[in-house]
């Protein structure tokens, strides 16, 4: 007797073990993933040990990430363009001392840097000046600028992903935001009617013995390693699209959403299906006997009745297709750029993280930058699952 | 003349013979009650008025059913066509996840027609017929669900009447009811053959009894005994309606 209580108890505790493992573990991911994402916000976009100054009579007080880029860019050569007097601006790096003084002056160990800066920055009123914060002079006599802190606004204004920049890393995630969007969007536009159809058709039209054989088929096409859609997509879809369209690429947000519709196809089929099938016979019969044809019924009662179940099924599909990442980084292009059709090529969140995070310095901008993406991604699935699951238990409600 | 008849009807459902050799005729106006024990086929000769069987995989029937003396089974006939003379009421109440409204003029939107003036006259009309119309006349938007398991089950039948047919056919109409929606039900059956030619299917001998004029005995798929109601419950001819009908068994 007490040998039993103790195994029960053994085994009780067994359990109880395991499952606060696997919450621990849940709750240690995501912890870890918005610790790293949120240690980006108050870094600074210039790497650190580096300084940006202007001469003491220029009236810019500060430039952002964007500014400076453009300005190292010549994009902006004028400082009234960032705010300031109309002088031209003039770059200095660290690099381009010898052509202002000479090596006996700068000193062979460099000893003299700090001052050639100094009086250089001094001299120039147009200059901005991008030098290593060793060789500031302490009595410097120019002014140096405070370095922009990565804030919210620079993560979801920024319309530029270039996070190796120098000097200033540009983290704007709103292309990588858009190109997720895009190419997600474009998939369940591709796959749901497919889908959908699909799931009228095994559900109320085929014969049992069709279905029983389709079932498997479109279960199979969901056990399909995504790295094979990718290669199939390669191999197959990209020159197809870029022949049908006349593009000089075809790897384009278009690819990326056909391939990620095939892919969102069985989770909608069997969904939707499942929830089409569930429609009480008595439903489809009293519609039936008052003289409604088959396809009226589908459409006034099954369809309606479904209704939930379909849109978790599109649902469900749509985060298949938002997480994706092998399959996307294969035919999507990757170019970090705000799309304006679906013919040009994106990067989404996903393929993103995935081709960057090797060439990342561990700790750096670029590395927290990642795992702000991956924040990011984190949240928008989250919504999609809070929804799936505020519908069907919608559905549950209903049916009672 | 006969508004509905069954002439050697065998129906299989694969390889079991679920209907054999039925014949039987139902006068116009007249109610015809199905009785047997459970599984004696009566549902499933019920359904073969309105091709209901249609819609189940491998069934199989031979023989001929008359509706207004033409073969329903001939190949020119349009099973939609059909229902549309033929209505029915389900065993349980089945109202459509709809308003009440929307059940009554369903029939008739899939019909094409959508004259608002239209609905709203048969809807009232349909309503009427089935005594419920006092009841829900303030809340004709309200969700269907919202009636009591009597109210919804005479709102199916209103939905019935409302493509107007000739025919219709009750499967059970009262056995998941109290005993109060199932007299008001009843009372129903009484105004409504007046208009209609109606053949209930019931396991209750009383209800077949008070609201049937005519009574067929259905036993393991065969029609055993078919006569007027006064008939077959006070003077059976055969031994086993007489069995069935006295509780012997059933």
């Amino acid at each position: 007797m007490k040998a039993r209580k103790i195994k029960e108890k053994i085994i009780e505790s067994i359990l109880l073990v395991s499952s606060s493992i696997t919450s621990i573990t849940v709750l240690l991911i995501v912890v870890f993933l918005f610790s790293q994402g949120i240690s980006l916000f108050g870094d600074s976009t210039v790497e650190k040990g580096s300084v940006m100054a202007v001469n003491k009579n220029n009236t810019i007080k500060e430039l952002t990430g964007s500014q400076i880029k453009e300005i190292f860019d010549q994009n902006i050569v004028y400082w009234n363009e960032v705010g300031g007097k109309k002088d031209t601006i003039i770059l200095f790096r660290i690099d381009d001392i010898g052509n202002y003084y000479s090596d006996e002056e700068i000193g062979e160990n460099f000893e003299g840097l700090s001052e050639c800066v100094n009086r250089l920055v001094d001299s120039i009123p147009g200059i901005l000046a991008y030098f290593p914060e060793k060789y500031l002079s302490k009595n410097f006599k120019g002014k140096v600028l405070p370095l922009e802190k990565v804030s919210m606004k620079t993560l979801f204004k920024g319309k530029e992903w270039f996070p190796s920049a120098q000097p200033a890393a540009q983290i704007g995630a709103m292309p990588l935001i858009l190109g997720t969007l895009w190419v997600s969007l474009g998939a369940i536009l591709l796959a749901l009617p497919l889908g959908l159809a699909t799931a009228v058709y095994m559900s109320d039209i085929a014969h049992s013995r069709v279905r029983r054989v389709m079932k498997p088929l479109i279960e199979l096409l969901a056990g399909i390693p995504s790295v094979v859609y990718g290669f199939f997509g390669l191999i197959v879809i990209v020159p197809l699209v870029q022949q049908l369209f006349h593009l000089p690429v075809g790897e384009t947000a278009l690819s990326g959403s056909i391939v990620l519709g095939i892919m969102a196809l069985p989770t909608i089929i069997t969904v939707s299906e499942d929830a089409m099938r569930n429609t009480p016979r008595a439903m489809k019969e009293a519609s039936l006997a008052l003289g409604a044809t088959k396809w009226q019924t589908i459409y006034r009662v099954v369809i309606p009745y479904s209704a939930s179940g379909i849109t978790a099924g599109a649902i469900l599909g749509i985060g298949r297709a938002i997480g994706e990442t092998m399959a996307v980084l294969m035919v999507t292009g990757n170019a970090a750029v705000i799309p304006h059709t679906i013919l040009e090529p994106v990067r989404t969140i996903p393929a993103t993280i995935a081709a960057e995070l090797g060439e990342a310095a561990q700790g750096g901008l670029h590395f927290k930058a990642l795992f702000a993406l991956g924040c990011i991604l984190f949240i928008i699935t989250l919504i999609i699952n809070l929804l799936v699951e505020s519908i069907s238990s919608r559905n549950k409600h209903k049916s009672h | 003349m006969n508004k509905l008849e069954s002439i050697d009807l065998n129906l299989y459902y694969s390889d079991f013979h679920a209907l054999k050799n039925v014949s039987m005729a139902v006068k116009a106006n007249t109610v015809a009650a199905l009785i047997g024990p459970s599984g004696c086929g009566k549902s499933t000769y019920l359904r073969t008025f309105n091709r209901m069987n249609d819609l189940i995989d491998n069934v199989k029937i031979d023989g001929s059913v008359l509706l207004d003396g033409k073969n329903i089974y001939d190949k020119a006939v349009v099973t939609d066509e059909l229902r549309k003379q033929v209505g029915m009421v389900f065993q349980k109440p089945n109202p459509f996840p709809k308003s009440i409204y929307e059940n009554v003029a369903y029939g008739l939107r899939v019909n094409g027609i959508n004259n608002k003036k239209i609905l709203d006259e048969s809807v009232e009309k349909s309503l009427q017929q089935s005594a419920l119309w006092d009841e829900v006349k303030d809340k004709l938007k309200k969700s269907a669900f919202e009636l009591s398991g009597g109210q919804q089950q005479r709102l199916c039948i209103a939905r019935a009447l409302a493509i107007e047919p000739t025919v219709l056919l009750m499967d059970e109409p009262a056995s998941a009811l109290d005993p109060i929606s199932t007299s008001k039900i009843e009372e129903l059956i009484y105004e409504l053959k007046k208009k209609y030619t109606i053949v209930i299917v019931t396991h209750n001998m009383q209800q077949a009894g008070r609201v049937s004029d005519y009574t067929a005995f259905f036993y393991m798929g065969s029609l055993i005994e078919y006569g007027e109601t006064k008939e077959i419950f006070t003077n059976p001819k055969n031994q086993q309606t007489q069995n069935y009908i006295t509780g012997r068994f059933g």
